[in-house]
């Protein structure tokens, strides 16, 4: 029987150390909506949403109270909207129209996000899913909700520099046409080298052409746990290091794999994947940098930052992996910069810079995240941070990301808030050199060599 | 049966048990196990009960019990033991 002191080593984490489950993500399929006109898409598409999740809410809510455990978002992903639109878009204002029905239907269940607005274009673009991306600067100013990533590399394609350049300019009319809310709108914009099909994390979610008609993912959450359990073992040697943070890992992924299990169960949607992800928020005691900066470092961004961050990453997917029946999504540790007071801290004070965010990417997840650049910075300087970071993920075979914000009207060492989850983040400093030549050449990187591995 | 832990945290202080056993058994709940610690002067109880007889839906008794909490001076928290079980048994 249970005992005393594991009910309250598990009210601690949840009262003192902020242990959550993330998200409740549930996955739509969207195909089924697809036709000739696009208003009646758009109907058939707030009809499916609206009657799927209906109940997303209050069972999340539900669970929360029964078990206790907090669960932070409850959010929907939906398949690439660049497929749904390909028989009725014929304009960016098609496209926009179902960014509208998207986001009315989050409103109406009840959901804080809603990713799927996107385009997997890793070799090549259809006119669909060009149109689509551009779009999105329109689509993310004029709603709230929806949340929209681009997939523009993968580890077996290569990567689609033409996207890449697109891209540079979308990342910045996005900017533009949100400069009066701090350009928050590429704050929902994720471009990704090897997508995952079962993320349910923002903004990058969507629910992949291999997944089937509905499913629930979870995200679960932790740092501060796992901090905590770090400060009792202060001095101690790696084996004592990895075999804590992987025994933490463990029981936060376990509440996880019991909320996806009841959530699935209640809403009679199968369980898909849980994401073992160290999720931070601006919130004190729930930061990925202190437990860097636990495990020794004096401050993140600091030589054996890359280090302290690969072992933690390996050893919460350790302790993780046994904890649950099926693990996927990104499953690694993020370091946005807004969302994780550590991270902005050291930002502040020069610690970190975008250099070394970028090295700390090759042994996590998910990539440059979070991180607001000055508003000046030049698109083709945007798109080349997008393929650097690309071609990291297509040669580690890992999931990478960018999500930059070009603060329109800020420079260097100005502060802006995004507001709730989304945080607070100082403007980093962009190298002032050019790379317009190479992101000119257009075509594509093939896709690298998958033996010699050095 | 599904069981239900219940835990009670606070100063401790006279008739904490009492007014959350009255509670229970007004409410058609039956207790199974008690265990009871004082830590750094706190009063730390953990119950495990049986809530399938109960008159209440489980939101309404949590809320009941939150409030005999606020009236004793202690928190009362009520779970489904899964929670614990999922994460301290593999």
């Amino acid at each position: 029987m249970i005992n005393l002191f594991e009910v309250r080593e598990t009210n601690k984490m949840i009262q003192e150390n902020n242990l959550d489950v993330r998200t409740i993500t549930m996955g739509i399929n969207l195909l089924d909506c697809c036709g000739a006109d696009v208003d009646q898409v758009c109907n058939k598409i707030f009809d499916k949403i609206t009657s799927y999740a209906k109940d997303l809410v209050k069972v999340g809510d539900d669970i929360e109270k029964e078990f206790g455990v907090p669960i932070v978002n409850k959010r929907i992903s939906v398949t690439p909207i660049s497929l749904v639109g390909t028989s009725c878009c014929k304009s960016k204002e098609d496209f926009v129209k179902i960014a509208h029905t998207l986001d009315d239907a989050a409103k109406k269940v009840g959901v804080n996000f809603l990713g799927g607005y996107s385009a997997v274009v890793s070799k090549g673009m259809t006119p669909s899913e060009r149109l689509l991306i551009e779009s999105i600067p329109q689509a993310l100013s004029q709603t709230e909700r929806v949340c929209s990533s681009v997939n523009v590399g993968s580890t077996k394609t290569g990567i689609d520099m033409n996207a890449v350049k697109m891209l540079g300019e979308i990342i910045l009319q996005t900017a533009e046409y949100t400069k009066e809310q701090d350009s928050l709108g590429c704050a929902k914009l994720v471009i990704f080298c090897n997508a995952p099909d079962d993320n349910p994390f923002m903004a990058g979610a969507f629910h992949g052409v291999s997944e089937g008609d509905a499913i629930i993912n979870v995200g679960v959450s932790g740092p501060g746990v796992v901090k905590s359990a770090l400060e009792e073992v202060r001095g101690k040697d790696f084996e004592v290091l990895c075999e804590t943070i992987k025994k933490t890992a463990f029981k936060v992924t376990r509440v996880g794999q019991l909320v996806a299990r009841e959530a699935s169960k209640r809403l009679g949607i199968p369980f898909g994947i849980i994401d073992l992800s160290l999720a931070p928020t601006p919130a004190v005691g729930d930061s990925v940098a202190e437990i860097l900066e636990e495990i020794g470092l004096e401050r993140v961004g600091a030589p054996g930052t890359t280090a302290a961050l690969a072992l933690l990453n390996d050893q919460v997917k350790k302790g993780g992996i046994m904890a649950s029946s099926y693990v996927g999504g990104l499953s690694g540790a993020f370091i946005p910069v807004s969302e994780d007071r550590g991270m902005i801290e050291a930002a502040e004070m020069g610690a970190l810079t975008l250099e070394k965010l970028e090295a700390m990417t090759c042994v996590c997840s998910v990539g440059l995240d979070m991180i607001a650049i000055p508003g000046d910075t030049k698109a083709s300087s945007i798109s080349g941070i997008i393929a650097d970071e690309m071609a990291i993920g297509m040669i580690n075979q890992k999931t990478t990301a960018v999500r930059l914000i070009p603060v329109i009207g800020k420079k260097v060492g100005d502060t802006v808030e995004f507001g709730g989850l989304l945080g607070y983040a100082p403007v980093m400093p962009v190298n002032q050199y050019g790379c317009d030549a190479l992101i000119d050449r257009g075509g594509r990187i093939p896709a690298p060599i998958h033996s010699f591995k050095n | 049966m599904k069981k239900t832990v219940i835990t009670v945290v606070g100063q401790d202080t006279v008739g904490i048990i009492a007014g959350v056993c009255t509670y229970l058994a007004d409410n058609k709940v039956n207790i199974l196990n008690i265990s009871q610690t004082i830590v750094d002067g706190y009063f730390n109880m953990m119950m495990i009960t049986d809530t399938n007889n109960s008159l209440q839906p489980f939101d309404v008794l949590a809320e009941g019990l939150e409030k005999v909490g606020l009236e004793i001076g202690v928190v009362i928290k009520m779970q489904h033991e899964d929670i614990f079980k999922s994460m301290h048994r593999v």
